[in-house]
């Protein structure tokens, strides 16, 4: 490139991207423009679908055949990105831009050493002689904190834990040291404990002087690395401004519903997803969010608003955009009491009153979590804190004594999956168990499902033996029906070739035997009804579906035999947080109004948080604490539960931290 | 290492002597007099000649008996003798052994070739260049080898005059039988190899690679072909199977030596020792050809590396 330039490192102007689909032009990126200065980083925060990633691949040149890419003015340290041929594209990439990607282990070809993968940049751009290669891999991986470096060039992705994974995926892009890096959705597949330590990689490569454009569908993931933030949606940037004013004040509904959607400590039983009313989409000329928004009328339908200075450096396009913080304070009657009253003594209140020093951080997030305008939101429906205690003293309808299981590790050795756990779970009850990958949480649930046979110890369903000791598959299919399982991804559990209704359908043949076709579709219907899809989805398949569809889906189909009891395993790990947020929300309904006990499996707290009763937290295999959810939170008594609950990412981070001590 | 060639080996050893017992068995379930089969149909040999042929190759013995010393001397190399040609077996094979060798080892190399060339170049793309590779090579795997061996003929040698008519004297002769027994085996293995490496180019490892500054075509030789490889290994039995069955036919077509005209010319006489020692050659070599794969898809792919496939 040219050297030292005054002026930004990447001017992004009136940029716009349109794919050829099929005989359809998609817009995916409509007139976006930012500027991004050395050491700084940008976060472009929006669902699947809004033209983020887009926005980062048009900066590395790998749109695809199909896009075509225009600005006004596409710049990189002083050179102009809209006119470079496919050779010069080569020049730039991985050499002064750097590209990382959503989990590592299909992001590193699985076939290659970790050390060949972070060695490429080097080779392409023949930045080292043969014999300095594999030293400068060594020191790259050093310097994004793998250790053991030499080691763990000559193995293969696969070997390596998560976090170790997605470092060496990032010194991969690192290695020819770039100026930027864009990072789309670097965390995302990770553990929360894991995750913090990425981002905290990151922000040390930032100070380092790396510009950095963060991508991500989760506001609370950016809080704390991101200096500026652009909320995108439908391909615009509908908000954009400093971190923290976007944060503390969003204006634009959308980017208000984002943040109501995370799943803090605070928000337990309460609603996350912003309703969305039933109402005609936005025109072609109309404000792409007019569909989905609580305050859209005729004009946001038809036109769209022009961007507007709400504060110095952040604007917003919006017809209705939020009104100063001050103006709301006094206009929002349902404020902080509202959010937190219904949590009660046994929710998160507690904690965050006792710590003081988070007080004034704890208020900014009140205002964030429900801003002003949802606060008008009807909220008749809304479930409270105290329904589910009601469940609790229902009669146990599964008691796991002394459970273990052990496997082979990949070195020949035996390893315990499962450690002598038990827990008791009663009707119309939701446990939740928490751990990272490899806890075992994952291998309870397929025992509890009667899928995997235990070493040693019982489960017993409903009063009678389920699992081990000896206890037969034939005596336990007739009631297989009464458990059932939501997975994480149910792309992969449904066959793709059936239709909706064939996918519920099998599961309703299974208990309404009686009845003809007819009784079928219309007891099809009304599960799907119940999970808040339309009947003019019956004819869709898998692949026609949004992540959400399709994990609304899964629900029907397990609600289908009346089951007493749902084994989630990582049911909202794959989504969108927005997506995550009606989910949840969905769950919480269900529960309520069918009385279904849920074990609950996920490597978050924050979500556990949001549908769980009781606690279990797991490690290497073992139980390390449980206990009711609200006092678990309150007194975290086992040091590790402390650094889960540590590592939970907040809009406002530093509450959580207080929090937890 | 060691220790997996080592296993596999007794796998193979194990599948060697299933295929010896089999047609040994076979052999015994034959109608008619054993001496009658060693004779073949068109000898008028009289009955003193046939006691001694009785006796000499153990016809009188019981079974299990002949069976332990069938296998003794298969242990030892002995594949027995043919009568008809008044030769043993092994010397009749290792005569017509290396004609055979040279056409395989051509054909196999100029099929995979011929497939990675046109597979890389055209995986992934909509041109008319892969609409004209995709139908040649259909064309190409549904041709009979027969048909296609005449053609060339017909054409290079008769026609023009490039390439001898028959034999296998020197690497021009070579030229012509390669081709015919490639060129099928050439169109499956693209069409498969360009399936997976357009399944591979939809990984996002690949996007990856290419924001480290890979060219298109550093992306498919690098990282792409490899992925590729996989599915084409499971294809190795049946190009095997493709190759022997196919060589019984290009041999004959062009006049060559090799196993197979002397398999053909075996069984049409139906000599019994020679089929006997080509079968289990023949079983050998696919026991072997699958070590082989096992091994090399161990060594593309890490992740079967696991404690139970070492």
């Amino acid at each position: 490139m040219n050297g030292p330039v005054n002026g930004p490192l990447l001017v992004v102007d009136g940029l716009d991207v349109t794919f050829q689909v099929g005989g359809e032009r998609v817009h995916a990126v409509r007139d976006v423009s930012f500027t991004l200065d050395r050491g700084e980083c940008l976060a472009i925060v929006g669902e699947s679908g809004s033209g983020k990633s887009v926005t980062a691949r048009t900066l590395i040149g790998l749109t695809g055949g199909r896009s075509t890419v225009r600005a006004r003015r596409l710049s990189f340290d002083g050179t102009d990105l809209t006119t470079l041929t496919e050779a010069r594209w080569r020049a730039v990439r991985g050499r002064h831009i750097g590209l990382v990607l959503q989990d590592a282990l299909v992001s590193l070809d699985p076939l290659r050493t970790v050390g060949a993968e972070v060695a490429e940049p080097l080779r392409v751009h023949r930045l080292a002689a043969r014999d300095e290669v594999a030293g400068r891999v060594r020191d790259t991986l050093a310097d994004v904190g793998v250790p053991d470096p030499a080691r763990r060039a000559r193995q293969y992705p696969h070997q390596l834990s998560g976090g170790l994974r997605q470092r060496a995926l990032i010194a991969s892009a690192v290695a020819a040291g770039p100026r930027l890096l864009l990072a789309d959705e670097p965390t995302t597949a990770l553990d929360v404990t894991v995750q913090a330590q990425v981002l905290d990689l990151l922000r040390r490569l930032r100070q380092e002087g790396l510009a950095l454009l963060l991508i991500s569908h989760d506001l609370a993931v950016v809080a704390g690395i991101a200096d500026r933030i652009a909320v995108m949606y439908g391909g615009l940037i509908v908000e954009g401004g400093p971190a923290a004013q976007v944060l503390r004040d969003p204006r634009h509904p959308y980017t208000q519903a984002l943040l109501a959607a995370v799943p803090t400590l605070r928000t337990r039983r309460s609603r996350l997803a912003v309703p969305v009313p039933r109402q005609p989409g936005a025109g072609p000329g109309g404000c792409p969010y007019a569909a989905r928004c609580l305050l859209a009328d005729e004009r946001c339908r038809t036109e769209l608003p022009p961007p507007a200075e709400a504060d110095p450096g952040h604007s917003v396009l919006c017809w209705h955009p939020a009104p100063t913080p001050d103006q709301s304070d006094q206009s929002g009657p349902a404020g902080p009491s509202d959010q937190f009253g219904p949590a009660g003594p046994a929710g998160s209140a507690g904690p965050a009153g006792s710590a003081g020093a988070a007080g004034a951080a704890g208020a900014a997030v009140l205002t964030v979590a429900k801003p002003p305008p949802l606060a008008h939101v009807p909220t008749g429906s809304l479930p409270t804190a105290n329904v589910p205690t009601a469940g609790a003293r229902g009669e146990v309808l599964l008691d796991v004594d002394g459970l273990s299981k052990r496997f082979r590790g990949p070195g020949g050795a035996w390893q315990h999956a499962v450690d002598d756990v038990s827990f008791q779970l009663r009707a119309g009850e939701t446990l939740g168990v928490v751990g990272e990958s490899g806890s075992g949480k994952t291998t309870v649930a397929r025992i509890v499902l009667g899928l995997l046979t235990p070493d040693a110890g019982t489960v017993r369903f409903a009063g009678a033996p389920w699992n081990g000791d000896g206890v037969l598959e034939r005596d336990r299919r007739p009631h297989r029906r009464r458990i059932q399982a939501v997975q994480q991804d149910p792309l992969s559990s449904f066959d793709p070739r059936y239709t909706v209704e064939r996918i519920v359908g099998e599961a309703v043949a299974g208990t309404h035997r009686r009845g003809g076709r007819r009784a079928r579709r219309d007891r099809v219907a009304v599960l799907l009804d119940q999970v808040g899809l339309g009947a003019n989805l019956l004819g869709r398949r898998p692949r026609d579906l949004s992540g959400g569809q399709r994990q609304r889906v899964a629900i029907a189909r397990a609600l289908a035999p009346e089951p007493a009891l749902l084994v989630c395993d990582e049911p909202v790990s794959a989504l969108d947080v927005s997506i995550q947020a009606q989910i949840l929300d969905l769950l919480a309904d269900l529960q309520r109004d069918l009385g279904v006990a849920m074990l609950f499996i996920s490597h978050d707290l924050a979500v556990i948080h949001q549908v769980g009763d009781r606690l279990l937290v797991m490690r290497d295999g073992r139980v390390v604490e449980s206990g009711e959810l609200g006092r678990v939170f309150a007194q975290p008594a086992h040091p590790y539960t402390r650094e889960l609950l540590a590592a939970v990412p907040r809009p406002a981070g530093s509450t959580t931290r207080a929090m937890a001590r | 290492m060691l220790r997996a060639v080592g296993r596999r080996l007794a796998r193979a050893g194990a599948v060697v002597f299933g295929a010896a017992t089999l047609a040994f068995a076979a052999l015994q379930l034959l109608p008619g007099d054993p001496v009658a089969v060693m004779l073949g149909p068109a000898t008028s040999a009289s009955p003193q000649v046939r006691e001694q042929i009785r006796v000499d190759f153990g016809f009188d013995e019981p079974v299990p008996v002949r069976y332990l010393h069938y296998l003794g001397d298969l242990v030892t190399g002995d594949l027995g003798r043919s009568y008809q040609l008044q030769q043993p077996v092994t010397t009749l094979i290792e005569e017509q052994l290396w004609p055979t060798v040279q056409l395989v080892a051509a054909s196999v190399t100029l099929a995979v070739v011929i497939a990675v060339v046109s597979a890389v170049v055209t995986a992934g793309r909509r041109s008319a260049l892969r609409a004209v590779v995709t139908l040649a090579e259909l064309v190409a795997l549904s041709t009979p080898q027969f048909w296609l061996g005449i053609v060339l003929l017909t054409v290079f040698s008769f026609r023009l005059n490039l390439f001898p008519v028959a034999g296998a004297q020197d690497l021009t002769a070579l030229v012509l039988p390669a081709v015919t027994l490639a060129l099928p085996v050439a169109g499956v293995l693209a069409q498969v190899l360009r399936e997976g490496i357009e399944t591979a180019l939809e990984q996002p490892f690949v996007v990856a690679a290419r924001a480290r500054g890979r060219s298109r075509i550093g992306v498919r030789l690098r990282h792409a072909v490899r992925h590729a490889a996989a599915p084409l290994l499971t294809l190795t039995g049946w190009v095997t199977g493709s190759l022997l069955g196919g060589a019984v036919l290009v041999e004959t077509v062009f006049g060559r030596p090799g196993l197979g005209s002397l398999l053909l010319q075996a069984v049409s006489s139906r000599d019994m020792p020679v089929v006997l020692g080509v079968v289990l050659l023949t079983a050998t070599v696919v026991a072997v050809v699958f070590i082989l794969v096992d091994l090399v898809q161990l060594a593309l792919d890490p992740r079967l590396r696991t404690a139970a496939a070492l």
